[in-house]
């Protein structure tokens, strides 16, 4: 019989696929059930975020930020609002600091129950699903509570954060970190010795450490890889120099090691959240200076040139000094810098964000080739992909 | 205090500049002439370098063993169209090996393509497409140049300055011809960018809390 060639096969994978996390278009070409090829087509959610930010005042700016990765909106406030009180040379008060490491731990859990939940109903487990967004519901009850919002709470401000935290809350997420580690422990004996979710992931996609340096890949993707690099240790910011923690690092660099790797970071992000509500400071929560923070209510009660203030920081807004700079902080999926331009006005000149998963994004033509179809998806699972920080 | 100056903790805090300037000074003889040093800080080094030049040096500074700026964390543009040469280049590097960031900075002249570094970091590929996308610099070598963010058929390069905020086209579904269409943008209300620039002093005067009510008097 004569050999015969067969054309491989291009398939459209998304635009709307449950699988795809997002509006994500993979174009890919088929050798029967292998892929030879992936083409993402991402943008779909596009929404110009730089450019806007060019037309906003700094403190305008800030919301956006909540908009890119809506799985955890905190953690990329934090990294503009470092970028900002870099540029103005702003201290912050203690409190305001550990306010801001609990939340941005806080948003770290809400992102890996997102990511792990999902990526298991991907492979085919449905109840860790069910039972993370119980969880997931239960901590943004506590981001509500702390500034009223549930996603886009626009809490972390340049100088601090808007409000002082109200009483009790800090009890209840006690009680919730008390709690918690239950779930994990139930997770893990749904997922980690699961035959069916290891025939999935183990020796799927797997990165080695050259690669991963290679392919700019951050947060527990590298650390999967066996690289020990996490910003928070390396580049602490804010209150994370005094925080004891651990950093887990993979050993295969395979799907399963990075599903290993976020299961440990969030019992280690418990142990970060215990310690800020242990040593939790008193005091302001908020720079007193009035050069870029509104002035305290009753001052405007009282005071015209507080009343001046609170109007002018409204309207025009505070003027950042010329300069550039690039503040990068570990968000839970990776590095999320902001490389920003000013030019001594009131908006930024330009505002560069660069998101981890963009380069994760990147990378899955890399790590899908010569996978069958169904791995492909593990793969975009294990990756922690989210379109609004991809696209911005 | 004199003590603890010589045996500990100030030591320790005088190490962090001067590991900065050590490799400044071990980067500079690495690059020879072709770089001046823009500024240092403590975690970082902003260099400026021409644009014939980016190939070599990224690749420099990534294979030498001391330096190990292993990673490329990301690469963009800025547009200043007063400028001689309109855009500029930024090349984020980091070396996980001394903890330490580098930026390149590089003039780029409208018109001019620049040297890709796809070969040298493979996330430089999406990188450099979406450069393209939004700023139109043309990048010589690139194994796939194709618009990255923007829609299908786009035209124009919206991080320019001189592109406007509101786009030029806006997209509807038009039910008669029951596909999806392209039109130019009609704003049923002008587009609004106030200018709150004041003509008098901004909020740029650090004024302290409690005084707030006393700077008022002299004026």
């Amino acid at each position: 019989m004569a050999e015969m060639q067969i054309k491989p096969i291009t398939m459209n994978f998304g635009p709307q696929h449950p699988a795809a996390h997002g509006v994500l278009r993979l174009v890919l070409e088929m050798d029967g059930e292998v892929i030879e090829r992936a083409d993402p087509h991402i943008g779909l959610l596009h929404r110009g975020t730089e450019k806007l930010i060019e037309h906003k005042t700094y403190l305008q700016a800030l919301p956006y930020f909540d908009r890119l990765d809506y799985v955890s909106p905190m953690n990329q406030e934090h990294a503009w609002a470092l970028a900002v009180e870099k540029a103005l040379g702003i201290e912050v008060p203690r409190r305001a600091q550990y306010i801001r490491v609990l939340y941005c731990e806080i948003g770290r859990i809400l992102n890996h129950v997102l990511n792990l939940t999902t990526f298991a109903i991907d492979v085919g487990a449905m109840t860790p699903l069910l039972w993370g967004f119980e969880e997931r519901e239960e901590l943004m009850g506590f981001y509500e509570r702390a500034c009223g919002a549930r996603l886009h709470a626009a809490y972390f401000r340049p100088g601090g954060v808007h409000q002082d935290l109200p009483q009790g809350l800090l009890d209840d997420i006690a009680d919730w970190a008390k709690r918690f580690p239950g779930f994990i422990t139930d997770l893990e004996t749904l997922l980690t010795d699961n035959r069916i979710f290891k025939q999935r992931t183990v020796d799927i996609g797997v990165i080695s450490e050259q690669e991963a340096l290679d392919l700019g890949m951050s947060g527990p993707c590298l650390r999967g890889s066996g690289v020990a690099w996490d910003l928070r240790k390396t580049q602490p910011y804010d209150a994370y120099a005094e925080m004891d923690f651990d950093i887990p690092i993979g050993k295969t660099g395979d799907c399963y090691a990075r599903y290993l790797v976020r299961v440990e970071e969030m019992r280690q992000s418990l142990r970060i959240i215990e310690q800020c509500i242990a040593n939790m400071p008193d005091g302001p929560v908020l720079a007193q200076d009035n050069k870029a923070t509104p002035p305290r209510r009753t001052d405007m009660k009282n005071s015209m040139e507080a009343l001046i203030h609170h109007f002018k920081l409204y309207t025009e807004g505070f003027h950042v000094p010329e300069g550039e700079s690039y503040t990068a902080v570990e968000a839970p999926k990776g590095e999320f810098g902001v490389y920003l331009v000013a030019d001594g006005s009131n908006k930024p000149y330009r505002c560069k964000i660069r998101a981890p998963g963009f380069y994760f994004m990147a990378a899955v033509d890399h790590l899908s080739r010569g996978h069958m179809l169904a791995d492909s998806v593990a793969i975009i699972g294990s990756l922690d992909i989210v379109f609004g920080e991809i696209d911005r | 205090m004199g003590e603890t100056d010589q045996n500990g903790t100030v030591v320790a805090e005088a190490e962090m500049p001067s590991a900065t300037a050590e490799m400044l000074s071990h980067v500079k003889r690495l690059l020879g002439g072709g770089v001046s040093v823009a500024y240092t800080s403590d975690t970082e080094i902003v260099l400026r370098a021409e644009l014939s030049e980016i190939v070599t040096l990224l690749g420099t500074l990534r294979d030498d063993a001391v330096a190990a700026f292993a990673q490329l964390t990301d690469l963009t543009a800025v547009d200043y169209p007063d400028r001689p040469c309109r855009f500029e280049m930024v090349y984020q590097m980091l070396s996980l090996k001394n903890n330490l960031r580098l930026r390149v900075l590089v003039p780029v002249g409208e018109g001019q393509s620049v040297p890709s570094v796809v070969g040298l970091f493979s996330n430089a590929n999406w990188a450099e497409r979406e450069v393209w996308d939004m700023f139109g610099i043309f990048f010589a070598g690139h194994p796939d140049l194709r618009r990255l963010l923007t829609d299908y058929g786009f035209e124009g390069h919206p991080l320019r300055k001189d592109f406007p905020l509101t786009g030029h086209v806006e997209v509807r579904y038009d039910d008669t011809l029951r596909r999806v269409v392209n039109e130019p943008v009609s704003l049923v209300q002008e587009f609004r960018d106030f200018d709150f620039l004041s003509p008098w002093e901004g909020m740029q005067g650090q004024i302290a809390a409690g005084n707030a009510g006393k700077q008022g008097k002299g004026e």
